[in-house]
């Protein structure tokens, strides 16, 4: 597809379904453990058998308090749930508790940061509702299976306001969403596993044009490489079609990721009508100050106010803060390092340079790393305190990822010690000077770039054990004779 | 407020009732008549009540975050017509393409 021309205008606007991490279900006792055998996480109420009735999950509220906050938005009181009427195999009650007038979080912002700068996305609302089961189409003689494990599970819906303007900023604004809910403990975050779901709403206009264009859905993208993807594809088509005269069908379209083409869901004989009403078997919510206080005082320090502290407490750089931060992981694993180290800037290169080098490669996750934080500290602080050079650290970081070792051993074991004795160094100087006098030559008449070459076969004859800053600072008075 | 066959129609296919073409008349009348019950209730100036969602003045309580439900399975789906694999069974569906 060639690319459009730079009068169009991307106006997108994204639902993202947050899958809860509570024990137990939204209005059950059933439990929400993942990839359980089949309908055994489903009970009466899961299930809509007469005469049952939903109890409201108190954590939700807390979770969903905490998100409210998280986004600077407002907490409604009283909040209530409303009723969304439509019949599909996999909602046993015919009908999908959520929320419609008052949702819990309502008119919100979050700042997020892309190449282009700083820009501040309207959040309009987050509501709570109940997710539902699976339909398996696999063959059962004709038959679809169900699986009610999922229904019932609480989710958190986040609308932002049609504010995003491309997919680098849909991005960057769903990665911050997905960093404060981790952040929060309030889901795992999961793409994969469906604990993150993203819908796209996308439309384009001509720039300087007020009326919106007509806009495609583009459903349960999952991943951010996917999402990003999709929504380009999205924008493009639209724009080829207007161009070519076309006009754009309001419709919810499918991403194929394997194609990265986005197709039509095969429509509807008529729109859904939802016939919201108020939930009859739910009161409304009346959130108490006391309790909204009691769940504000357990707020985490949130990403931006983390970045902000390793910029004044550790002098790191806002590029190198932000990418630690931004994972809660990454960023706790960064303090450990630190605090065995003491060198927070080297302790940030090595975490972003040589670990997570190691920990794609292998795909893990920084949990999972084979170098733990306070054995990559000790490593950082041989080469502050001088026994070894970066160079050879970056031999002993390998043997120890592969051996499991500390870094004291290693350099026991097999004399890897820095060489800083003058003395010492000035002897392989005077040897490779020696050795090589047609380069001296060369040097001394003007050639300024031979000082590399005799930095380095000094190296070579320490076998990478000398310190560099000697060697520089003596080779250089030695060559000036 | 009248009704068309098509919207009549339309609400019947939501609430998934199957309505044969002779009773359309009749319920059309009778559904007609609900609506203008609402159309005279529409006329009071309701500008300084707030809307009510439960009649009853009360909060919702809530329940304590713990898995207190059993595996239930075997037992529930003996209710069921058709079962495979721990599996409900229904009529094939396909929505879209998803």
């Amino acid at each position: 597809m060639k690319n459009y021309s730079e009068d169009w205008e991307a106006v997108i606007g994204l639902e993202i379904h947050v899958q809860l991490s509570t024990k137990s279900k939204l209005f059950s006792g059933a439990s929400t453990n993942f990839g359980a055998l089949p309908n055994t996480q489903a009970c009466n109420i899961d299930l809509a058998l007469p005469g049952v009735l939903p109890v409201l999950n108190e954590e939700v509220l807390r979770m969903a308090i905490k998100l409210g906050k998280a986004l600077n938005a407002e907490i409604n009181s009283p909040t209530s749930f409303a009723r969304k009427n439509y019949f599909y195999p996999d909602s046993p009650k015919g009908y999908q508790i959520s929320q419609m007038d008052r949702p819990i979080v309502e008119d919100g912002y979050l700042d997020i940061e892309t190449d282009k700068g700083a820009k501040r996305i309207g959040v309009t609302r987050a509501h709570l509702e109940e997710d539902a089961g699976k339909s398996l189409h696999d063959d059962f003689e004709g038959q679809s299976g169900i699986d009610l494990n999922r229904a019932g599970t609480p989710l958190l819906e986040i609308v932002s306001e049609p504010e995003i303007s491309s997919s680098e900023e849909a991005v960057a604004y769903l990665k911050s969403i997905h960093s404060i809910i981790r952040y929060l403990e309030i889901s795992d975050g999961n793409m994969a596993e469906g604990s993150m779901r993203c819908d796209a709403n996308v439309s384009v206009r001509k720039k300087g044009d007020e009326k919106l264009g007509t806009r495609t859905e583009t459903k349960n993208v999952n991943s951010f490489r996917f999402v990003e993807k999709a929504i380009q594809y999205e924008i493009e088509r639209q724009i080829h079609e207007l161009e070519s005269g076309n006009k754009i069908t309001q419709e919810t379209r499918l991403y194929d990721s394997q194609a990265n083409t986005t197709r039509p869901m095969r429509s509807k004989e008529f729109a859904n009508d939802y016939r919201y009403f108020p939930e009859p078997d739910l009161l409304p919510i009346n959130l108490k100050k006391e309790f909204i206080e009691e769940v504000l005082a357990t707020m985490p320090e949130m990403p931006n106010q983390k970045r902000e502290r390793f910029v004044s407490q550790f002098s790191l750089s806002e590029y190198d803060a932000g990418l630690l931060a931004a994972d809660k992981d990454l960023a706790d694993f960064f303090e450990e390092v630190t605090k065995v180290s003491n060198s927070p800037k080297l302790s940030a290169n090595w975490i972003m340079g040589e670990l997570s080098a190691e920990l794609n490669n292998e795909n893990l996750s920084i949990k999972e790393s084979k170098v733990t934080s306070n054995k990559l500290g000790q490593l950082i602080s041989r080469i502050e305190d001088g026994t070894i050079s970066g160079k050879i650290a970056k031999d002993i970081f390998e043997k120890m990822w592969s051996s499991g070792k500390e870094v004291d051993a290693i350099i026991k074991d097999e004399g890897l010690e820095q060489v800083t004795d003058d003395k010492e160094i000035e002897t392989m100087i005077d040897e490779v000077i020696a050795n090589n006098p047609e380069q001296l030559e060369q040097y001394r008449s003007g050639k300024d770039r031979l000082f590399g070459f005799f930095v380095g076969q000094v190296m070579k004859a320490s076998q990478g054990k000398a310190n560099p800053k000697q060697v520089n600072d003596i080779l250089k008075s030695k060559l000036e004779k | 407020m009248a009704l068309s066959d098509k919207e009549l129609k339309e609400i019947a296919y939501l609430a998934r009732i199957n309505v044969n073409e002779e009773s359309l008349s009749s319920l059309k009348k009778e559904l007609e008549d609900i609506l203008d019950l609402f159309d005279e209730l529409n006329e009071a100036d309701t500008s300084e009540v707030e809307a009510m969602s439960h009649p009853l003045d009360l909060s919702q309580p809530t329940r304590k975050d713990e898995v207190t439900e059993e595996n239930l399975r075997e037992e529930l789906l003996k209710n069921a017509p058709s079962v495979k694999s721990g599996l409900f069974l229904v009529p094939k569906v396909i929505d879209g393409e998803n």
